[in-house]
C-alpha cells in the first residue's frame, strides 16, 4: 500500500499482447453496421433497400425484429434501440446489418434510404425551456431538482451587494483512443454472450435481459480490455451491445461491431452542455449571505443517465463554501440532439465552473482578491454544506491554497505578469486558481440502492482472486484491488490477482463510475479479502501474525475440507449517513475529496492562442494507494479540463456534429499538456480501504476555471464560457482594445 | 481491382499476404497477419495509435496502402522486445505509469523506440516533438515524458 507497484496489465499493454474487443477472433463471424437517422426529427414513412447491394446475403434488422423490449433499459425507458416510427435525434439507428465482408457492408449502408417526413426540433437550452416545440413529456424537462438552506428570500434585504452572472459550458467528446465496440453471440437456446468494451458489465446485463425473452443465467457480458472510457461507456455500451445481439440473434453467427471514428463521435454520448445563472448577496467584507443558483443541462433526446448527471451537478453548484442561505434549482431538458450522457465529473466541472468563474466576479466587485474572497468562505469541519450535510472531515481548504500558492510560486507569478504585460507585450502571461471538491460514490442514497458486492477467493496453494465486477479502463483498478487485498491479509502483491469481469462469475459490485471504485468497491475489496483471514482464524487453521507459508498451509487445509474457499462482502453506509431523497437534504456523499488547482497560460496576442504553460494540482483525497497511478489519474484529467476549455468544440449543425473527426475535433497533444505537478495531502478517511477516498472525477472539475480565471489575469477580460476559442479571444479582446 | 500478394518481412520474419492493393497496412497486420497489437484509433492518420516502423520510419499504417508494403521491412509492437525482455522503453512505460488504458501504447512505445534509435539522449522538448504525432486521452503525457527520458538512462 503506498508503493508504486507495477500495473498488474502493464506487460500486456505494452507489448501489444493484451486483447481489445476488436482483436477477439470468431468463426464464422459477421461484421455488423448502423443505418442511422440524418434528420433530427421526424416520422419514418419508409425504408429503402437501394439497387447494386445482394441483400439476401445480408442480415436486416429494424425495430419489427426486437424479440422483448424496444427500449435501452436503464432509469426511465424511452430511448428504443431501433427507432420504429418517430426518430429523435440525428444519428438515432433505424436499420441493422450484417455481412461477412466490411467492405460490402459500408456499401450496403450507404444504400439504404430512410424516408423521413422532417418535423420541427430544438437544439438550445433556451428553445427547449421556452417550449418552442414539446419534444418530450409534457414540457421537456426530464428531470428537475431544488435544494435550500436557509432563508434565501430574506437574505438579499441584508446584502451589502448582490452580484448576477451567467455561465455557459459546451459539449465534450470523450475521445477515448478505442472506439465503442462490442462481439455478440445468441441464440434462443444458448442464450446471448457479449464481449466488449465497457465500464458497467451488469449495466449491458440488465439492458439485454429486457432485449431478449431469456433467464439471467443464459445472459452473460465479458469486459474485453478497455481502451479508455471517462464516461463514454459508462451507458452507451447496452445499445451497441444490444444492436450486436440483436443481428447475432437473427443471423444465428457471432457479430462484430467497432464504431469508426466518425461514427462514435456523432453518434455516441458526449458531456451535457450547460447554462447557469447566478445571483448572490455578500456583506462589504465579502462574507456571502445567499446563493441563489439556476442550473440547466441539455440532455438530448432521451433521458438515460440526465437525472443523475444533473443531481450531481445540482449537489456540487455551491461548492466548499460555507453560505447560511442557498436555493439551487435545477433541471434537465431535452432537445433534438444524440442523448448526452456521463462523462468525468457527471454535471459537476458545469456547475463548479460557473461557481468559480463567478467568485470571481463576486471578488473583483467586492474589491477582494479572488484567493481573499475564498478564504472567507471555505467550509470548514462542522458546518454545513447546501444540502444541510455537516461535514465530519477535518478539511482544510486554507491550507490547499496556501501550498498551491506556494508550489505555483502564485503571488510572486501574479506581480511579475503584471509588470511584465504592461510593457505592450505580444504574449500576456497569467495566473489563476479553483477551489473545488468532488463527492466520492454515488449520490445520495444510491450506494444503499446498489447494493455492491465483492468476493475473494482463495486457492490450495493460496493464491487470491477478487472477484468485481469493476472494470480496469486505465485507471488502474486491477492493480489497486490486488494492493488493497494483499495488504488486508499480508500477503505479496504478487500472490492476488483481479479476476476479469464476467457476469458469469463476478458478482454485480455496481458500476464503474462516479470515482466510486477505489472508495467504495476497494473497501469491499477489502473486507472481502479480511473475511478469508477471519474465516481461517476462526477455524483455528491460522493464527494473527502468520507467514506467506502459514497462510498456504491453512489454505490449502481448508480447501481439502471445504472444496472452496470463498468470501463476499456487501455493501454497508457508514454509521450516520442520511439521505432524505425527497427533501434532497441530508449526507449526498459519504467523502469529498478536497482540491485548489491553479494554472497559468500564455495568451498570444497575434493568433489569439492560449497555452496552458503550468499546472499545479493539489488536493487531498485520503490515502494515496499508489502514487504513481493516482498521479496518473489526475494528469490525465487535468489534461481533458484543459482540452474542454480551450480546445474541444463540439460544431453543431442541426443537431448534428459537424467535426466528427480528430482532424477538426482537437484534443490537446503532447505539444499542449504543459508541465502537470501534482501534490498529494493525505487524511486518512476511516470509512476507505485503509483510508482512501474517491479521486477518478476530481481533476476535470478545477481546469476550466483555473484556465479561464488565468486568462482575465493576463488579459484584463472576462470570458465567462468554455470551450474558450481563438476566435472568441479575438472577439472578447478586440472589444476591450 | 484484384487481390495481389504483398510479399513483406514482419519483425524478422518473412511473411505474404493476399490484399486489395489499396488495402490499409493495419488491415493487412490485423486481419491477415493477425498482429493485433497494431491498434486503430481514428484511421485518418491523427492519433498514431497504429504506428509501425516501415523501413525504419514510424508511419501511420492506416494510411499506408498494402502494395507500398510489398518488399518492405515492418516491426510492429510484437517486435519490439526482445523474447521475454521487455525492451527498455516498454520497461520504462510499465514502471513510470506510461500506460494506462493501453490503446495508444503500443504506438507510442513504436514512437518512442524510434526516437531513441535516431536521438540517444532527447531533451523533454525532443520526446514532445517525436510523439506529437501519437495522442493519448488517459495519461495527459507528463507520465509519458517521464518513462522515455528514464528509458535512454538505461540502455
Amino acid at each position: 500500500m503506498g508503493r508504486p507497484v507495477p500495473r498488474k496489465e502493464g506487460r500486456a499493454k505494452v507489448t501489444g499482447a493484451a486483447r481489445y474487443v476488436d482483436d477477439l477472433a470468431f468463426d464464422g463471424l459477421l461484421y455488423g453496421a448502423t443505418v442511422r437517422s440524418p434528420v433530427a426529427r421526424g416520422r419514418l414513412r419508409r425504408i429503402e433497400f437501394g439497387a447494386g447491394v445482394p441483400w439476401d446475403e445480408f442480415t436486416v434488422v429494424t425495430a419489427a425484429d426486437v424479440p422483448g423490449e424496444n427500449a435501452v433499459a436503464l432509469i426511465t425507458p424511452d430511448q428504443p434501440y431501433l427507432a420504429a416510427e418517430f426518430v429523435n435525434h440525428a444519428e438515432e439507428a433505424v436499420v441493422l446489418l450484417a455481412h461477412e465482408d466490411p467492405h460490402l457492408l459500408e456499401r450496403a449502408r450507404r444504400a439504404v434510404h430512410l424516408d423521413i417526413e422532417p418535423s420541427p426540433a430544438v437544439f438550445t437550452i433556451e428553445d427547449s425551456l421556452a417550449k418552442k416545440e414539446i419534444i418530450w413529456g409534457d414540457d421537456n424537462v426530464f428531470k428537475s431538482y431544488l435544494v435550500e438552506k436557509g432563508d434565501v428570500d430574506a437574505a438579499w434585504s441584508g446584502a451589502d451587494l448582490i452580484v448576477e452572472g451567467e455561465y455557459r459550458t459546451g459539449a465534450q467528446e470523450h475521445l477515448y483512443i478505442e472506439t465503442n465496440g462490442v462481439v455478440a453471440v445468441a441464440d434462443a437456446r444458448e442464450g446471448v454472450t457479449v464481449w466488449g468494451s465497457m465500464q458497467c458489465p451488469y449495466y449491458v446485463h440488465k439492458a439485454l435481459l429486457k432485449l431478449f425473452p431469456l433467464p439471467e443465467e443464459k445472459i452473460r457480458v465479458v469486459q474485453a480490455e478497455t481502451g479508455g472510457g471517462f464516461g463514454g461507456k459508462e451507458e452507451y455500451p447496452s445499445v451497441i451491445a444490444g444492436h450486436a445481439a440483436l443481428l447475432a440473434w437473427k443471423s444465428g453467427r457471432p457479430v462484430k461491431i467497432i464504431y469508426d471514428r466518425a461514427e462514435d463521435m456523432a453518434a455516441t454520448t458526449k458531456r451535457h452542455p450547460s447554462l447557469t445563472r447566478h445571483r448572490t448577496a455578500v456583506t462589504r467584507d465579502g462574507k456571502l449571505l445567499a446563493m441563489e443558483i439556476d442550473f440547466t443541462v441539455d440532455g438530448g433526446a432521451y433521458s438515460t443517465l440526465s437525472s443523475v448527471v444533473l443531481s450531481r451537478g445540482t449537489i456540487h453548484a455551491a461548492g466548499p463554501y460555507l453560505c447560511p442561505n442557498v436555493r439551487i434549482r435545477s433541471r434537465a431538458v431535452a432537445t433534438n440532439a444524440p442523448p448526452h450522457g456521463a462523462f468525468r465529473g457527471f454535471g459537476a466541472p458545469q456547475s463548479i465552473f460557473a461557481l468559480e468563474r463567478h467568485l470571481d466576479k463576486v471578488a473583483r466587485e467586492v474589491g477582494l482578491s479572488p484567493a481573499e474572497l475564498r478564504r472567507r468562505n471555505f467550509i470548514r469541519e462542522g458546518e454545513t454544506t447546501a444540502t444541510g450535510q455537516v461535514v465530519r472531515e477535518p478539511v482544510d481548504m486554507d491550507g490547499l491554497l496556501a501550498r498551491a500558492f506556494e508550489l505555483s510560486d502564485y503571488h510572486a507569478k501574479r506581480e511579475r505578469f503584471a509588470r511584465e504585460n504592461a510593457d505592450g507585450a505580444k504574449i500576456k502571461r497569467g495566473i489563476g486558481f479553483a477551489s473545488f471538491m468532488h463527492g466520492a460514490g454515488f449520490t445520495g442514497s444510491g450506494e444503499v440502492f446498489l447494493q455492491s458486492v465483492v468476493g475473494c477467493e482463495a486457492d490450495a496453494e493460496g493464491r487470491v482472486r477478487v472477484l468485481a465486477a469493476s472494470t480496469e479502463i486505465g485507471q488502474g483498478t486491477n492493480t489497486i484491488f490486488a494492493q488493497i487485498a494483499a495488504d488486508a491479509l499480508r500477503l505479496d502483491y504478487e500472490s492476488v490477482e483481479v479476476l476479469r469481469p464476467d457476469t458469469a462469475s463476478v458478482p454485480n459490485s455496481g458500476p464503474t463510475v462516479a470515482s466510486r471504485t477505489c472508495m467504495i468497491v476497494g473497501k469491499l475489496v477489502e473486507s472481502a479479502a479480511v473475511g478469508l483471514r477471519q474465516t481461517l482464524v476462526g477455524s483455528g487453521l491460522l493464527s494473527e501474525g502468520y507467514t506467506a507459508g502459514e497462510w498456504r498451509a491453512a489454505c490449502a487445509a481448508y480447501v481439502e475440507r471445504h472444496g472452496a474457499f470463498k468470501s463476499f462482502s456487501r455493501y454497508e453506509p457508514p454509521p450516520g449517513i442520511r439521505w432524505d431523497e425527497g427533501a434532497y437534504r441530508g449526507d449526498a456523499y459519504g467523502a469529498y475529496a478536497w482540491a485548489v488547482y491553479v494554472a497559468e497560460v500564455a495568451v498570444d496576442l497575434v493568433s489569439y492562442e492560449a497555452r496552458v504553460s503550468d499546472f499545479v494540482a493539489v488536493q487531498e483525497v485520503g490515502r494515496v494507494i499508489h502514487p504513481v497511478l493516482a498521479a496518473g489519474q489526475i494528469e490525465g484529467g487535468v489534461a481533458q479540463s484543459i482540452g474542454w476549455a480551450l480546445y474541444e468544440r463540439v460544431a453543431w449543425r442541426e443537431g448534428r456534429m459537424t467535426n466528427a473527426q480528430m482532424t477538426n475535433y482537437i484534443i490537446p497533444t503532447a505539444m499542449d499538456a504543459p508541465p502537470i505537478r501534482v501534490h498529494f495531502e493525505e487524511t486518512p478517511y476511516p470509512h476507505g480501504p485503509a483510508g482512501a477516498k474517491g479521486i477518478g472525477e476530481l481533476p476535470m472539475d478545477g481546469g476550466a476555471p483555473a484556465i479561464l480565471a488565468a486568462i482575465e489575469n493576463a488579459t484584463g477580460v472576462v470570458f465567462e464560457h468554455v470551450p474558450l476559442m481563438p476566435e472568441d479571444l479575438m472577439r472578447g479582446l478586440g472589444r476591450e482594445s | 481491382m484484384g487481390k495481389v500478394t504483398i510479399n513483406l518481412t514482419v519483425n524478422g520474419e518473412p511473411r505474404a499476404a493476399e490484399a486489395h492493393p489499396m488495402e490499409r497496412l493495419l488491415d493487412v497486420l490485423r486481419r491477415q497477419l493477425q498482429l493485433t497489437g497494431t491498434k486503430e484509433g481514428c484511421g485518418e492518420g491523427e492519433c498514431g495509435a497504429c504506428s509501425v516502423l516501415l523501413d525504419g520510419a514510424l508511419v501511420n499504417s492506416c494510411l499506408v496502402p498494402a502494395l507500398q508494403a510489398d518488399g518492405a521491412n515492418i516491426k510492429t509492437i510484437e517486435g519490439v522486445a526482445a523474447g521475454e525482455d521487455l525492451h527498455r522503453v516498454q520497461q520504462a512505460f510499465v514502471e513510470h505509469g506510461g500506460a494506462q488504458c493501453g490503446i495508444c501504447t503500443p504506438g507510442m512505445v513504436l514512437a518512442a523506440v524510434s526516437l531513441l534509435e535516431r536521438n540517444a539522449r532527447p531533451t523533454e522538448s525532443e520526446v514532445r516533438t517525436a510523439l506529437a504525432g501519437n495522442l493519448c486521452r488517459c495519461t495527459g503525457y507528463t507520465k509519458i515524458f517521464e518513462a522515455v527520458l528514464r528509458a535512454c538512462e538505461r540502455s
